[in-house]
């Protein structure tokens, strides 16, 4: 049974659709990326699914049970955890605060804020910090711990490598690796399309709120991934399994 | 020494406007709620432990430990069924609504306790009396110091509870931004409703200390609420200490005042107020104001 069902979710902001019929289902385990230009969708798409957003029509299931109308902090209660765009962590507060407050939803698991600052070593040393002066890899890795403190059973990664110099997001990516190898199911946005294929087991294309094209790593050609990506050959090769 | 006696009275003086303004500050702080019922809530607190005290007979101080985890419950409410609605259509609605809360409740403490003037003042026995007598000109009341004290106390409180608990750094962060706070386990609204019931339990305790230093009638609010404002936007906003410090300043201008002309007393405080507003510091917490 899939960890994670989107059935025909609708998701808007005011007129604009965002999201239009996303259909897609996550099984435990699995690497997803979720690829596609700007616009495309796949940040909306996230923020629903981890309840920041709230659906204009459709449902989603998570774990066999319908979460559509779960508020967000609840549903970090039920394993679901996202880092979202543009990091958002808490300036004012401290590294080992940020990590911290996150972890009052005792779901086990075992993250504690040492076990954080042993997969970011980089982090050990700015623990009594503000967040706020933290540089963008640093920063990247604190909203990355903050969400495993929630010891999440899928985690939603979103753009983890966007404004980050490339050294910062190779070790980045690094910490993802030994996640993703500890068996937690992922789905991770990412405009790199070399990055995205490298880490996941299924890649998921979006295109102008729709999804044209998804299919295990290993079978997508990098040509049918660009089509998808722009447009320019539509939907010819979706295959669902 | 008539000069030392007026700051040492302006201190004490500072420590009750602290005390009134702490839960004010805190709001907007938390949420960006400017609470215009603050006084009046104030004033509520003071009716319902002078009715408790004098139907039942006993110690304001006793009914005041039953009336503070009482209002506790009813700030909480109020963010639940009142503030929750207004603040999820924008900034300045919960400003409306508070202001017609205000309203409320001056109108219906006149309707049931009529505009007659209370006081707990001489409920206290000898505490209202008792003073040490420094030197010639100096002497300490052993209520003021009583005020000061608890207000010392409810700010380091105050200040220990958003800083080294995890249920205030939760509330730090949810003042920082909301959505995060969501995506990471926090019940952002449960917040919101905890910080106004602190806000209204600690607005109780110092309407307690007004109906015991001075008195009180269905009026009363409004300058207390200008008082309390006065001390958040002196000492700079969603700060424990700078509240404490902004009352003190407050306190001494007034008694300053009052010491070159009774009648200057508010005027005095009024002008520093206005000074600090005008000074360079009060541009920037009015920048940080629009930033958010």
């Amino acid at each position: 049974m899939s960890l994670l069902e989107v059935r025909a979710v609708d998701a808007q902001y005011g007129l604009l659709k965002a999201v239009r019929g996303v259909t897609l289902s996550i099984d435990e385990g699995e690497t997803r990326a979720l690829i596609g230009a700007n616009g495309a969708g796949k940040t909306t798409l996230l923020r629903t699914i981890a309840g920041a957003h709230r659906p204009a029509a459709g449902s989603i299931v998570f774990d066999g049970k319908d979460i559509t109308g779960v508020p967000a902090h609840r549903r970090v209660a039920l394993g679901i955890a996202l880092v979202p765009e543009g990091r958002r962590l808490f300036p004012g507060l401290t590294v080992e605060e940020n990590l911290s407050i996150a972890g009052a939803h005792k779901r086990g698991g075992g993250w504690t804020v040492e076990r954080v600052l042993d997969a970011f070593p980089m982090l050990r040393a700015r623990r009594t910090q503000r967040a706020a002066t933290l540089s963008g890899g640093e920063q990247q890795a604190t909203a990355i711990g903050r969400a495993l403190m929630c010891n999440p059973r899928l985690l939603l990664l979103d753009e983890v490598s966007l404004g980050l110099a490339p050294v910062a997001v190779a070790s980045v990516y690094d910490s993802l690796k030994t996640l993703i190898t500890g068996g937690t199911t992922v789905v991770i946005v990412e405009q790199d399309l070399g990055r995205a294929l490298g880490v996941a087991t299924r890649v998921t294309c979006m295109l102008h709120g729709q999804v044209v094209l998804e299919g295990a790593a290993k079978d997508l050609t990098r040509e049918q991934v660009t089509a998808a990506y722009f447009g320019t050959q539509r939907a010819s090769g979706v295959g669902t399994s | 020494m008539i000069w030392v006696n007026a700051i040492v009275q302006g201190i004490l003086l500072g420590g009750f406007y602290a005390l009134l303004a702490c839960g004010l500050s805190l709001m907007f702080g938390v949420m960006r709620i400017i609470n215009l019922a603050h006084g009046d809530i104030a004033v509520v607190g003071a009716y319902l432990v002078w009715l408790l005290a004098t139907q039942l007979n006993i110690s304001p101080f006793l009914a005041a430990l039953l009336v503070i985890p009482g209002m506790w419950v009813v700030g909480y409410a109020l963010y639940v069924l009142l503030l929750e609605r207004s603040r999820r259509a924008g900034l300045l609605v919960p400003l409306l609504t508070t202001f017609g809360l205000a309203i409320v409740i001056e109108n219906v403490l006149l309707q049931i306790f009529s505009p007659d003037v209370h006081s707990l003042l001489s409920s206290t026995g000898t505490l209202a009396t008792a003073s040490v007598q420094i030197g010639s000109g100096l002497s300490i009341s052993a209520l003021g110091t009583l005020i000061f004290a608890t207000a010392v106390v409810v700010l380091t409180a105050l200040q220990l509870f958003l800083s080294r608990t995890n249920a205030g750094r939760q509330m730090r962060a949810t003042a920082e931004d909301p959505d995060a706070a969501e995506l990471i386990g926090i019940n952002a609204r449960a917040v919101y409703a905890k910080a106004t019931a602190i806000a209204v339990a600690t607005a109780a305790l110092g309407g307690v200390f007004l109906a015991i230093r001075s008195t009180f009638d269905p009026s009363t609010g409004p300058t207390q609420l200008i008082f309390a404002f006065e001390a958040v936007v002196i000492g700079g906003f969603g700060s424990a200490w700078g509240t404490l410090l902004g009352g003190i300043v407050l306190g001494v201008a007034q008694v300053i005042g009052e010491q070159v002309n009774p009648q200057y007393a508010v005027l005095f405080g009024h002008i520093v107020f206005l000074l600090v507003l005008a000074s360079p510091r009060g541009g920037i917490l009015a920048r940080r104001g629009r930033e958010q």
